[in-house]
């Protein structure tokens, strides 16, 4: 079974991902994608905390994420694998074929991003990164929890759906 | 001399208006409104939730009461407890463990101890029978 959701979120793992989309999806591993915290034990004891007993983490650097990219791909059992910034999916996008949507579910505010959603604030720098990357020909959309509606890119780059 | 009252030392942070509502049903029990003080993790990131919680432990907070235990606002409060140890961190809040909280004596440490045990106690399910008439 393919990752469920490659997702952007920079709150990481928190009630939306493990409760919001773990349950429909029933959700038994997350792929952490986060050099920092990929080096911090203290960090990775934190978002443990926060995860069902019997769902897996893996918490990966960029590099590693890349590598094991196709084991995680082919585990049997549904997953997501989370960023918590763009730049992390861009390269993500970049060096792995496979990886063709992306869900944006979370770019909070941040001096210098302007809001295009309620839960969506990007910088010119980040509008370009992610234009950069559907002109790849990556499927990019907004949704943060299952039942709120799927917002193409276009439209959240156009300012047409602050909701 | 300063008349001012103090502020708080209890803080709920919540999803949403989850805090500010919590607060209002504590107020409309015990009628005190200084008894907490309320923060949103609305449109912040993780790192902006947690830069609310540190300035308001700069500014006498002791302990963090936070709705979700795998939410941002538990992450956040734990990450500033880091470098502020002496401040308790109770996740799972609910409305009796908060009146058992504002009840309390103000022995901070003890008082959120003695709070989760009435939360605890306080879940039930209750299952109808039918009436034997």
């Amino acid at each position: 079974m393919p990752i469920e959701l490659h997702r952007i979120d920079d709150r990481l793992i928190h009630g939306q991902v493990v409760v919001g989309w773990g349950q429909p999806l029933e959700l038994r591993f997350l792929v952490l994608v986060d050099d920092e915290v990929a080096a911090s034990e203290w960090e990775q004891e934190l978002y443990r905390m926060g995860v069902p007993p019997d769902m897996r983490v893996d918490f990966v650097s960029v590099e590693q994420a890349i590598e094991r990219y196709a084991s995680f791909a082919s585990d049997p059992k549904p997953g997501m694998l989370l960023t918590g910034d763009i730049d992390t999916m861009a390269r993500l996008c970049l060096a792995i074929p496979a990886l063709r949507r992306v869900n944006l579910g979370g770019v909070h505010h941040r001096a210098g991003r302007a809001q295009k959603l309620r839960y969506i604030f990007l910088t010119r720098g980040e509008e370009a990164e992610l234009r950069a990357m559907a002109d790849t020909g990556v499927e990019i959309s907004a949704q943060d929890v299952p039942a709120a509606r799927v917002i193409p890119l276009d439209a959240i780059l156009e300012g047409e759906a602050i909701a | 001399m300063s008349d001012a009252t103090p502020r708080p030392t209890a803080l709920v942070i919540g999803h949403r208006d989850f805090a500010a509502g919590i607060i209002s049903a504590v107020t409309a029990i015990t009628g005190r409104e200084d008894l907490f003080r309320t923060v949103s993790n609305y449109g912040l990131d993780t790192r902006g939730i947690e830069a609310l919680l540190r300035e308001a432990i700069a500014d006498g907070v002791t302990v963090i009461f936070s709705d979700l235990p795998a939410g941002s606002t538990t992450m956040a409060a734990r990450r500033a407890q880091r470098d502020f140890p002496e401040v308790t961190v109770v996740t799972g809040v609910s409305l009796p463990l908060l009146l058992d909280y504002a009840f309390a004596a103000p022995d901070a440490v003890h008082a959120a101890d003695a709070a989760v045990e009435k939360g605890r106690a306080a879940m039930m399910v209750a299952r109808g029978t039918r009436r034997a008439d």
